[in-house]
C-alpha cells in the first residue's frame, strides 16, 4: 500500500495515501482527520462521521497546517538543519475534508486552533437553550464534552436567543428539538446516503435553519433511530427512550440483536435489572454502526410480568405443582434414560444459542431422537433486516438440530406423534401448537418437556415446564446468516427461578452420562468447538467482541 | 478629468437602441461570433496545430480580462483549469444572480442589450466546447428573465443558437434558470447546487472546484454577465487591443455602479484604473458630487461586503515592481485609481464594482446595522461561524443603534467578526459579513464609543 509521511503536532506519522470512501468503498485521498485518527490525535468534530460522506459544515475540526516549500527543481527546500522548510498556510483548513500531502505538517493544538474551537463552541451555544438538566442527551452530548474540553466558561452573548420549534415529531419514533440542533446534517446524510430514503432536509435560512421532513411526510423508515445515535447533541431523541433513564446510570453490556439472522452487534443499556434501550455497536463485518428500529425496540417483552419463572411439574392427575430444579431434572433424566430409541423428538428454537443447540444435539444422540427447528420468515428490507427472523438458524444447522431446509421434519414429527410412534417430545422455546401440533395431538404423548420464556398454548400442556432465559439474561454465541459466530453477554438477571438453558441442559446431560459439558457458556463453547466441524478452529476468547466467521476459521 | 469609456455600453445608451435582435444586428450584432466561427486551425512556429477554440481562449488570456463578479480572478486562467476531452461534457453558466447590495450593472446589460451578453456567452461556449449553457438569473429579476428569454428565442430563430449553428456543425442550447431569491446563489458552487435543484449550500473546496467537479459533477465554467459580455468585445477587437485599455493587470473597461448620497447615481463605464474615486464621486461626468452642504464621510468601494474607506483616510499602497522591489505610495483615499489591485492594496476590494457613497448625514452604526442585517438574513446557515455570528453581530448593532450600546460591544463585534472571517467558513460569505464589521468598527471607533450609552 502506498503511504504518505506527514507530521502531526511534531510527531512523524506514516499513513496510507488513500482510504476507502465510506459510501462507494473506492479509494479516496486520505484526509487530515483520517490521518489524525490513525495517529491517535483527537480532532474534535460534530458533522464528521467516518461512515458518512463529508459535510465540512461544523468547523469544529479547523486546524492549521503547513506544506514543504518546493524549489524550482520540485524538491523541498531545506532549512540549515536539513529539515524541509515549511510554509504555514495563511488560512486554516477543516481536517475532515482536506487531503494530506507528502511532508505536510498538521498543527492541532496551536493557540489559533484553540481560539477557533472556542469560537465555534461559543457560536453553537449562543442560541442553544442550555437545558442540560432536562435534556436526554446529557451525559453523552458532544456540546457538553467539547465545552468542557475546549470551550470558554463564559459567553458574551446578551441578546435574545433565536427560538425555534421544540418537540417536533419527525416520525413515529424520533422527536426533534430545533433549538438544540447544531445543524451538522448527520441525520440527513445518514437517511439519504446509507438508508436510501431522502426523507430529511433543512428548511429556512441562516440561524433559523431547522431539520424537517417534506410537508405531510413522515420520517418513518426502519432505521430512523440511528439518527438519534449519531446526533451529537440532544436535538434528536428517541420517543421510546426519552425521559426514562439518565444515561450515566445505564450499564452497557455487549450483546447481539436477536430479531433476525443478521446478528447486529448491540449494547444493552440496563439498570437495576431493567433493560432501557438497545444501541448499535460497531462491527464492520456485520452492521457497521447501525441497527434497524424493529430490532432495537424488540426488547420490552423481556421485562414482561408474566414471564415463566418457576419450574412446574404436572402430576398424574393433571395438577401442576412447583418443584425444585434438582428434582425436576432428576426426574426428567430418569425418564429420558429409559426412552426407546426412535420414540422421541426434539423441537428446539433457532433462537437458542449455539451451545444450547449443541447440548440438545447431544441429548438427541443419547436418546435416539429426531429433531428440527421452527422456521420464522418475514419480509426483509434492503439493508440489515433479513427475512430469516431467527437469530441462530445456522447454529441449529451446524449443530445438527435441523437441516438446511429448516422445518422440513416438523410435519413428519407431527404425523409420528399422531400415529403414536413418538411418545416423548422435548420442546425448547417454541409454541408447537402454533405450527399445527394441536393439544389433541400432544395429548397422545407420554411425556412433554417444555422450556420457554413466556407462556403460550404449549406451555400449559407440559409435563415439565422449565423456565429459560432471554439472550439478555445469559451469555452465549449465535451463528449469523453469513456464518459469523458472535458472542453475547449477560446484561440482567433472569426472573425468579429461570436459568440459562445451557446451564440446566448441561446438568441434565450430566445426570444421564458421565461426560462433563461445562457449567458456563465459555466452557461449553470450548467443548463444542471440537465436536462441530464449522467451529473447529475457534475458541471463546478468540471470538472477541466482534466474532469470527465459520469459513475463515476453517482456512 | 476622468471620463467614461463606452465599450460595453456603447450602443445601449443610444436613445433609439432597443433590446430586440434586429436592432442588435443593425449594430453589427453577431458579427464577432461569425468571425469566431470562421476561425481556422493555425500553426505555431514549432508546428503545433492550434484549434480555433484554443485561439479564442488564448485571446482571452492575452486580454487580461479579470472576472467582474467580485473576486477579480483572471477569466482566461479560470477557463484554462477545464480539462477538455473527447467524452467530457463541459457546462458554462452565466452568473446573473446579481445581488451584492449596491450592484446593478448586470441588470443594465440584460435589460438593454441582452444580445450582446448572448453573443459573448455563445463565443465563450464555442471557445470552451460547451454545448449546454445556463443563465442563472436572480429570482427578483423577473423582467430580465423575460427579456433574456425573448432574446434567446430570437437568436434561435436566426440560427445563432440550437443545432448546427450557422451551418458550422456546432450545437449550443442556452437555458434560463430563475433563482428563488437567495444571495448565496451568487456564490458559484451554491449556484450550481441550486441549478441542480438542491438547497444552495456552497460546496467544500477541495474537492468541488467547478472547473473539475461542477454542475452534475462535470467541469463547469461560471462567469459573470459583464465578464461574458466583455468576451465579445475582446474577440471583436483582439486580446492585445483590449489589454491596452485600462492599466496593466487591470485591463479593459468596467461598469461602475454609483449609489448612496450622490447627485447622479447610476452605472458608468470606465477604463479600469484610469479614473480615481474622487473623479467618480465628484466629476460631472460621473456622480456629480454630494448633495448641497454635505461632506463626504465614507466610501464602500466594492459592494456592501467590501471594507469601508473613511473619506479622510490616507492609505499606503505597496506596488510590487517588475524588478521585484516594492514601491510604497501614500494616497489620499479619494485619489486611489479605481481598479482591482490598488483598491486591494489599500485594504479593501473593488468587488462587484459598486461604490456606495456615505455623506455626513449617515449614522455609521445604523448603516452598519443595515449591512449586518442583510448578511444575517442571507447567510445560508450551512456552517457554524457565519450562521450564528452574522445574526449575533446584527443583533448587537441593532441594539447599539437603539441606544443600548455598550463600550465593550466594540471589541465584542471585532472578536465575532474575526471568528467568522479569515478562511473559517466554507465560502467567502464569511469574509463578506466580517469585512464591513471589521472595517466600520475599527475605522469609526470613536463614533461607536461616543454613542455607547453603557
Amino acid at each position: 500500500m502506498e503511504t504518505i509521511t506527514i507530521k502531526i503536532d511534531g510527531k512523524i506519522v506514516e499513513v496510507p495515501s488513500t482510504m476507502p470512501d465510506p459510501i462507494t468503498g473506492k479509494p479516496a485521498p486520505t484526509t487530515m482527520m483520517q490521518a489524525c485518527n490513525l495517529a491517535n490525535v483527537i480532532v474534535p468534530h460534530y458533522c464528521y462521521h467516518e461512515k458518512l460522506p463529508v459535510a465540512g459544515n461544523c468547523r469544529m475540526c479547523l486546524v492549521e497546517y503547513g506544506t514543504p516549500v518546493m524549489g524550482p527543481d520540485r524538491k523541498p527546500i531545506l532549512n540549515p538543519d536539513k529539515t524541509p522548510k515549511i510554509a504555514k498556510a495563511p488560512r486554516p483548513a477543516v481536517a475532515c475534508s482536506t487531503p494530506i500531502s507528502p511532508g505536510m505538517e498538521i498543527y492541532t493544538n496551536t493557540p489559533e486552533v484553540k481560539k477557533m474551537r472556542e469560537a465555534v463552541l461559543e457560536f453553537l451555544l449562543i442560541n442553544h437553550p442550555l437545558d442540560c438538566p432536562i435534556c436526554d442527551q446529557a451525559g453523552e452530548c458532544k456540546l457538553q464534552e467539547y465545552t468542557f474540553d475546549y470551550g470558554s466558561p463564559v459567553s458574551e452573548f446578551i441578546e435574545t436567543k433565536v427560538h425555534k420549534a421544540k418537540q417536533t415529531l419527525l416520525g413515529p419514533r424520533v422527536i426533534y428539538d430545533a433549538e438544540r440542533c447544531v445543524l451538522c446534517t448527520r441525520c440527513i446524510r445518514f437517511t439519504r446516503d446509507i438508508v436510501g430514503d431522502d426523507a430529511l432536509g433543512i428548511v429556512n435560512r441562516g440561524s433559523y435553519n431547522a431539520i424537517s421532513t417534506f410537508p405531510g411526510k413522515q420520517f418513518d423508515n426502519n432505521y430512523t433511530l440511528n439518527t438519534v445515535d449519531i446526533c451529537p447533541v440532544g436535538a434528536l431523541t428517541s420517543r421510546d427512550f426519552r425521559f426514562r433513564m439518565r444515561v450515566w446510570f445505564l450499564k452497557e453490556t455487549k450483546s447481539v440483536c436477536t430479531s433476525c439472522a443478521m446478528g447486529c452487534n448491540i449494547l444493552i443499556g440496563s439498570r437495576n435489572n431493567i433493560i432501557y434501550r438497545y444501541t448499535p455497536r460497531e462491527n464492520d463485518a456485520v452492521n457497521s454502526c447501525w441497527m434497524c428500529d424493529f430490532g432495537r425496540l424488540n426488547y420490552k417483552w423481556i421485562n414482561r410480568k408474566d414471564r415463566i419463572s418457576t419450574v412446574l411439574s404436572k402430576s398424574a392427575n393433571g395438577v401442576c405443582e412447583e418443584v425444585d430444579w434438582q428434582i425436576a431434572l432428576e426426574k426428567i433424566a430418569r425418564y429420558l434414560k429409559n426412552v426407546k430409541i426412535g420414540t422421541s423428538a426434539i423441537i428446539a428454537s433457532a433462537r437458542l444459542s449455539n451451545e444450547e443447540l449443541w447440548l440438545l444435539s447431544k441429548l438427541k444422540k443419547l436418546i435416539g431422537a429426531t429433531s428440527d427447528s421452527v422456521p420464522r420468515f418475514d419480509n426483509a428490507d434492503n439493508f440489515l433486516l433479513k427475512s430469516d427472523r431467527n437469530p441462530n438458524t445456522n447454529g441449529a444447522i451446524l449443530t445438527g438440530i435441523c437441516s438446511e431446509r429448516i422445518g422440513e421434519n416438523l410435519e413428519n414429527i407431527k404425523k409420528k406423534i399422531e400415529r403414536g410412534e413418538l411418545k416423548t417430545l422435548i420442546v425448547f422455546g417454541e409454541d408447537v401448537v402454533k405450527i399445527g401440533i394441536t393439544p389433541q395431538i400432544l395429548g397422545k404423548l407420554d411425556m412433554l418437556v417444555v422450556s420457554d420464556i413466556l407462556p403460550n398454548a404449549t406451555t400449559p400442556l407440559a409435563n415439565y415446564l422449565l423456565p429459560g432465559c432471554a439472550a439478555a439474561e445469559k451469555s452465549g454465541t449465535f451463528t449469523n446468516i453469513n456464518l459469523r459466530v458472535q458472542k453475547f453477554n449477560k446484561a440482567i438477571e433472569p426472573p425468579g427461578k429461570a436459568r440459562p438453558e445451557y446451564e440446566f441442559l448441561s446438568e441434565l446431560l450430566g445426570l444421564m452420562t458421565d461426560e462433563k459439558f461445562g457449567n458456563t457458556a465459555k466452557e461449553i463453547f470450548d467443548k463444542m468447538v471440537a465436536d462441530v466441524v464449522g467451529f473447529n478452529k475457534m475458541n471463546w476468547s478468540k471470538l472477541g467482541d466482534t466474532g469470527m466467521s465459520v469459513e475463515k476459521a476453517n482456512q | 478629468m476622468g471620463q467614461e469609456y463606452r465599450l460595453l455600453t456603447k450602443n445601449l445608451v443610444k436613445p433609439d437602441y432597443t433590446a430586440d435582435i434586429d436592432c442588435y444586428l443593425r449594430h453589427n450584432g453577431y458579427e464577432t461570433f461569425k468571425k469566431a466561427l470562421s476561425l481556422k486551425p493555425s500553426q505555431t512556429a514549432d508546428g503545433k496545430v492550434v484549434s480555433p477554440q484554443e485561439q479564442l481562449r488564448q485571446e482571452v488570456i492575452i486580454s487580461g480580462l479579470r472576472g467582474r463578479g467580485g473576486a477579480g480572478f483572471s477569466c482566461g486562467v479560470k477557463w484554462s483549469f477545464v480539462k477538455h476531452g473527447p467524452n467530457k461534457t463541459v457546462y458554462l453558466i452565466c452568473n446573473a444572480d446579481e445581488s451584492e447590495p449596491g450592484t446593478f450593472k448586470d441588470r443594465v446589460i440584460i435589460h438593454k442589450d441582452p444580445h450582446q451578453l448572448l453573443e459573448g456567452m455563445i463565443i465563450a461556449c464555442y471557445a470552451n466546447n460547451v454545448h449546454l449553457a445556463y443563465i442563472y438569473i436572480r429570482g427578483e429579476m423577473m423582467e430580465g428573465a423575460k427579456v433574456l428569454q425573448k432574446a434567446i428565442n430570437e437568436a434561435k430563430e436566426k440560427g445563432f443558437l440550437g443545432k448546427n449553428i450557422l451551418g458550422s456543425g456546432y450545437d449550443l442550447e442556452i437555458y434560463i434558470h430563475r433563482g428563488a431569491g437567495a444571495y448565496i446563489c451568487g456564490e458559484e458552487t451554491g449556484l450550481i447546487e441550486s441549478l441542480e435543484g438542491k438547497r444552495p449550500y456552497p460546496r467544500i473546496k477541495p474537492p468541488y472546484f467547478p472547473a473539475v467537479l461542477g454542475l452534475y459533477q462535470s467541469p463547469t465554467i461560471v462567469n459573470n454577465v459583464e465578464t461574458l459580455t466583455s468576451v465579445k468585445s475582446i474577440i471583436e477587437m483582439g486580446g492585445s487591443a483590449y489589454a491596452k485599455l485600462g492599466t496593466p493587470n487591470n485591463t479593459g473597461t468596467r461598469l461602475v455602479c454609483l449609489s448612496g448620497q450622490i447627485m447622479k447615481p447610476g452605472v458608468y463605464e470606465i477604463e479600469v484604473g484610469k479614473v480615481t474615486l474622487r473623479e467618480l464621486i465628484f466629476d460631472e461626468a460621473f456622480g456629480g458630487g454630494l448633495r448641497p452642504g454635505r461632506r463626504l464621510k465614507a466610501i464602500i468601494p466594492g459592494g456592501a461586503s467590501a471594507k469601508v474607506f473613511r473619506a479622510d483616510e490616507r492609505v499606503i499602497v505597496k506596488h510590487k515592481k517588475i524588478d521585484g522591489t516594492v514601491d510604497a505610495t501614500e494616497y489620499d483615499v479619494l485619489d486611489l485609481p479605481y481598479d482591482f489591485d490598488t483598491i486591494a492594496a489599500a485594504g479593501s476590494m473593488s468587488g462587484s464594482g459598486a461604490i456606495i457613497v456615505l455623506d455626513d448625514s449617515v449614522d455609521i452604526i445604523k448603516a452598519l446595522a443595515n449591512i449586518a442585517e442583510f448578511y444575517a438574513h442571507e447567510s445560508c446557515g450551512q456552517c457554524t461561524p457565519c450562521r450564528e455570528g452574522s445574526l449575533w453581530m446584527s443583533k448587537i448593532l441593532h441594539r447599539f443603534s437603539d441606544g443600548k450600546g455598550r463600550k465593550k460591544d466594540v471589541d465584542l463585534l471585532l472578536k465575532i467578526a474575526d471568528n467568522i472571517g479569515g478562511g473559517k467558513t466554507i465560502c467567502a460569505f464569511g469574509d463578506a459579513c466580517a469585512f464591513p464589521v471589521q472595517s466600520f468598527v475599527s475605522k469609526f471607533k470613536e463614533e461607536f464609543l461616543s454613542k455607547a450609552n453603557f
